[in-house]
C-alpha cells in the first residue's frame, strides 16, 4: 500500500479526497500549480475595469476555439464549394446561424478588448521594468491575431474576401525587384484562387491558433512570474508583511477570480446582444458585399477592410509619394507595417521615472489623448473612399500616431511628474 | 409583439452606439433616388406566403435561391408539402432539394447581357429597401433593350417582369401639390378647395387600365415579395431573435447572482 498508511502517528486514516492529492501531488505538481497560480497568487487591490480585458480576452479565445472548430466540420475549403457551405451551415445545420454569429462576432470583439488591453498597458506603463518580456509577448500576439483575422477573412469566399484578400496581397507585390514572384509565392498562383484559399484555410486553422495559444501561454507565464502591475504603477511586491504576502495584493482565488466571473457575465451580455440582435453591426462586423460570391470581374464598388484594420488601412492609405523611385505604395505598406510593429519599442522609449499615467506630466497626458483621437480618427478614414480632405487629415493622425512614441524619449524626460504613493491608493 | 418591442430597443440601442463609434455610414452606391422605407414583417405569414408565390411564379425561372431549400422554405412558411410541391417546386425537383432554376447561364449571359444573379441574399447586399424600391421603378424607356429602364438600377439588363401586374409604368411631369409650412397641401385662397400645384418632372405614373393589380395592390405585392426576398436572405432571423430574448434574460438573471457572489467573497475587504 501507499507510505501514508506506515505512519502510525495518527490512529483516524486520512481522508479519501486527501489522500488522493497526496498521490497527485507525489507525481504532477498540482497543488503548487494551484498555489502559485491561484491561491497563493497575490494581485493588486486597487485593480479597475482596465485590469478585466485579459481575462475577457481569454474568454475570446476560447470561444473562438470551439466555434471554429464546430465551424470546420461543415466548412469546405474550396473555391467552388466555400461559400455556399458557409450558407450551407447558416440554414442547414443545427445551430449553425449561431456557430457563425459567435464567430464573426467574436473576432471583433477580439479586437474591441485587446485594444482595451494594450490602452490599458500604455496608460499605466505596463510595458516597463520588469513587464518589458510580458509586453514583448502581447506584441507577438497582437501580429498573430491581425494574421489570424486576415485569413479568416478569406474563408466565407465572399466578394469582399477576394478583394480585401487581393488588395493586401498585392502590397507584396509593390516591394521592389522580389516583389511580383514574391506575390505569386505568397498566393500560390497567378490570382487569389482555390490554393490561395486552402493555404489560408491551414493558416488560420491549424497553424497560427497554436502560435497563439502558445503565445498566450508564455504571457501567463510571464505574468505570473513578475505579478501584475496596478493603476498606480507601483510595485505591490515592495511591502510585504511577516509571511511574505503583498500588504496590498489580494489571493487571485477567490477575489480576482469572483470579479472575473462576473465580468464575464456582463460582457456576455453585450456580446449576445450584437450576436442575436445585430450579428452585421450595420456592415461592420459582416460587410454587405460579402454576402455576394467571389467574382474575380466584379470589384466591389468601396474596399473596405473589416474595423479594426481600418487605422492601419488608413496610414497604408495616407502615403501618396513616391520615393527612391519607388511605389507609393511600397512605402504605405512600410509605414502601416511600421505602426503595427512601433509599440513594441515602448518600454525603451518611455525614459518617465514612474509608470502611470495618474502621475506623469502634462506632456505624457496630451500625447496619449492626442494618440487615441488620432487613431480614432484614421479608423473612421479607413472606411470611407478616399478624397483630398481625407487624405490630407489622415496624413496628419499618422504623424501624430508616429509622433507618440518617437517623441516620447524627450517628452518622458523633461516633463515634471508628480510624487508616486508609497502604497496603492483607491481605484 | 413584446418580444419584438424587446429586439427592437436593442438593436436601436446597439445603432445609437455603433454610429457613435464609427461616424461613417456604407455608401449605397447607384443612383440618388429617393428610396420609399420599407419595413420588413417576419411574423406575417400571409405576406411571405404571397411573396413566395409571386417569386415562385415570376422569378425563379431566371433567378435562383440556390443556398436554401424548398423544405425549409415551405416550413417557416407554413405551407403543406403537397401544396408546395404541387404549386412552388420545379418539376422533377425534389421538395428537399435546393431552389435551383434550369437556366443554363451561359444562354442566360447572351439573352440580358448578364446573367441573372442568384437572389438568396440580395436583401443582405443591397438592403431590402433597395429591392423593394427596385421593383416598383421600372418604367418605359424605349432605348433599352428590352424597352424599360430602372429608377434605382440605371440601365438594369432585366425586363420588367412584373409588366402584367403593374401595367405599363411612364417616367413623365405632373401635376403635383404644394406643400404648405404646415405641412399640408397648400390651398388656393380665391377658388374654395382648389389646391395649388406645380409641375414636377422625372415621376412615375401608370397607364390607367393597363394592370391586373391596382396601384396599392402592386405596392402590396411588391411589399410581400420583398420580404418574402427579406426571409430567405436569413431564415434564422426570427430563431434568433427569439432566442436572443431568452439568452439575455438568461444572463441578466445569471449576473445577479455572480453579483451576489462577488459580493459575499469581497465582503471583508476594504
Ligand atoms: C427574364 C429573366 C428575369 C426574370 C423573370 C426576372 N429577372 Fe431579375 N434580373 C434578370 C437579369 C438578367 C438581371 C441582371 C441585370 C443586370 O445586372 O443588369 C436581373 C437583376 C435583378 C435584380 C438585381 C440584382 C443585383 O443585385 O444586381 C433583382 C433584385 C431582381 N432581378 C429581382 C427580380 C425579381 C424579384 C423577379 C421576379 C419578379 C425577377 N427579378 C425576374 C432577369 C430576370
Ligand atoms: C489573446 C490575446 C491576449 C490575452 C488572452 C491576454 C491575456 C492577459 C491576461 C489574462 C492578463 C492579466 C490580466 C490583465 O492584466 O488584464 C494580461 C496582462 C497583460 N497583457 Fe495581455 N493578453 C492578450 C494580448 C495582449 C497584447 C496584444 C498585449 C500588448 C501588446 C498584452 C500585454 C499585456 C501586459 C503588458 C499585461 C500586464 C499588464 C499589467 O500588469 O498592468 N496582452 N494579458
Amino acid at each position: 500500500m501507499s507510505d501514508s498508511s506506515s505512519q502510525p502517528s495518527s490512529n483516524k486514516p486520512p481522508h479519501a479526497g486527501v489522500r488522493f492529492m497526496e498521490w497527485l501531488d507525489a507525481r504532477f505538481p498540482a497543488t503548487e500549480t494551484w498555489e502559485y497560480h491561484l491561491s497563493k497568487y497575490y494581485a493588486p487591490k486597487n485593480h479597475n475595469f482596465w485590469y478585466l480585458m485579459g481575462w475577457i480576452a481569454t474568454v475570446v479565445l476560447v470561444n473562438q476555439l470551439l466555434t471554429g472548430i464546430w465551424l470546420t466540420m461543415s466548412y469546405v475549403p474550396d473555391g467552388v464549394n466555400a461559400f455556399a457551405s458557409v450558407e450551407y451551415i447558416m440554414r442547414d445545420v443545427e445551430y449553425g446561424w449561431l456557430l457563425r454569429y459567435l464567430h464573426s462576432t467574436g473576432a471583433s470583439a477580439f479586437f474591441v478588448v485587446v485594444y482595451l488591453h494594450m490602452f490599458r498597458g500604455m496608460m499605466y506603463g505596463s510595458y516597463q521594468k520588469p513587464r518589458e518580456l510580458i509586453w514583448l509577448i502581447g506584441m507577438a500576439i497582437f501580429v498573430v491575431l491581425m494574421a489570424e483575422g486576415f485569413f479568416g477573412y478569406l474563408l466565407p469566399w465572399g466578394n469582399m474576401s477576394f478583394w480585401g484578400a487581393q488588395v493586401i496581397v498585392s502590397l507584396v507585390g509593390a516591394i521592389p525587384v522580389i516583389g511580383p514572384d514574391m506575390m505569386e509565392w505568397v498566393r500560390g498562383d497567378f490570382l487569389m484562387s482555390d490554393i490561395t484559399l486552402n493555404r489560408f484555410f491551414a493558416l488560420h486553422v491549424v497553424a497560427l491558433p497554436l502560435v497563439l495559444v502558445m503565445l498566450v501561454f508564455v504571457h501567463f507565464v510571464a505574468l505570473h512570474h513578475v505579478g501584475s502591475n496596478n493603476p498606480d504603477g507601483i510595485e505591490i511586491k515592495d511591502h510585504k508583511d511577516e509571511n511574505g504576502v503583498p500588504l496590498d495584493g489580494l489571493p487571485f482565488w477567490p477575489y480576482t477570480v469572483t470579479h472575473d466571473i462576473h465580468a464575464t457575465v456582463i460582457f456576455l451580455f453585450i456580446f449576445c446582444a450584437v450576436v442575436f440582435f445585430a450579428p452585421e453591426m450595420g456592415g461592420y462586423f459582416l460587410e454587405k458585399p460579402n454576402f455576394e460570391v467571389a467574382n474575380p470581374l466584379k470589384t466591389p464598388e468601396h474596399i473596405a477592410p473589416v474595423w479594426y484594420y481600418t487605422p492601419f488601412y488608413a496610414m497604408l492609405r495616407a502615403v501618396t509619394y513616391p520615393l527612391l523611385g519607388v511605389d507609393a505604395k511600397f512605402w504605405g505598406f512600410v509605414v502601416m507595417a511600421g505602426a503595427i510593429v512601433v509599440p513594441a519599442l515602448l518600454p525603451w522609449l518611455d525614459r518617465s521615472p514612474v509608470k502611470s499615467i495618474r502621475y506623469k506630466g502634462n506632456w505624457s497626458k496630451w500625447m496619449l489623448g492626442l494618440f487615441v483621437v488620432a487613431f480614432f480618427i484614421l479608423g473612421y478614414l479607413g472606411t470611407v473612399t478616399p478624397s483630398t480632405w481625407a487624405t490630407i487629415l489622415s496624413q496628419v493622425c499618422t504623424l501624430i500616431y508616429f509622433a507618440y512614441f518617437v517623441l516620447m524619449p524627450w517628452y518622458t524626460r523633461i516633463e515634471k511628474t508628480k510624487p508616486v504613493p508609497d502604497r496603492v491608493t483607491s481605484l | 409583439m413584446r418580444q419584438k418591442l424587446a429586439s427592437l430597443s436593442l438593436q436601436l440601442l446597439l445603432a445609437v452606439a455603433a454610429s457613435l463609434v464609427f461616424a461613417g455610414a456604407n455608401a449605397a452606391g447607384g443612383s440618388n433616388y429617393p428610396m420609399e422605407a420599407f419595413d420588413a414583417d417576419l411574423e406575417d405569414l400571409p405576406s411571405l406566403q404571397n411573396g413566395y408565390r409571386l417569386y415562385a411564379n415570376y422569378c425563379l425561372g431566371c433567378h435562383s435561391l440556390k443556398y436554401q431549400r424548398y423544405e425549409r422554405t415551405a416550413d417557416d412558411l407554413q405551407i403543406p408539402h403537397e401544396v408546395a410541391l404541387e404549386q412552388l417546386v420545379f418539376t422533377g425537383q425534389l421538395i428537399g432539394g435546393l431552389m435551383t432554376t434550369a437556366m443554363d447561364p451561359n444562354k442566360a449571359k447572351e439573352w440580358f447581357g448578364a446573367p441573372p444573379p442568384d437572389l438568396t441574399m440580395v436583401t443582405r447586399v443591397r438592403g431590402p429597401e433597395w429591392v423593394y424600391n427596385y421593383l416598383k421603378t421600372f418604367y418605359v424607356d424605349e432605348t433599352r433593350p428590352f424597352g424599360v429602364n430602372n429608377k434605382v438600377f440605371p440601365n438594369v439588363g432585366m425586363p420588367h417582369a412584373l409588366l402584367e401586374l403593374q401595367g405599363v409604368q411612364r417616367e413623365g411631369c405632373l401635376q403635383v401639390p404644394e406643400i404648405a409650412a404646415n405641412g399640408g397641401e397648400r390651398r388656393d385662397p380665391l377658388v374654395a378647395g382648389q389646391t395649388i400645384t406645380h409641375e414636377q418632372c422625372g415621376l412615375l405614373y401608370v397607364e390607367e387600365g393597363t394592370g391586373l393589380y391596382s396601384a396599392e395592390e402592386y405596392d402590396a405585392a411588391m411589399y410581400d415579395l420583398t420580404n418574402f426576398l427579406h426571409y430567405v436572405a436569413e431564415p434564422s432571423r426570427l430563431q434568433r431573435q427569439r432566442t436572443g430574448v431568452y439568452v439575455l434574460l438568461f444572463l441578466i438573471i445569471l449576473g445577479v447572482f455572480t453579483y451576489l457572489l462577488n459580493r459575499e467573497f469581497w465582503k471583508g475587504v476594504h
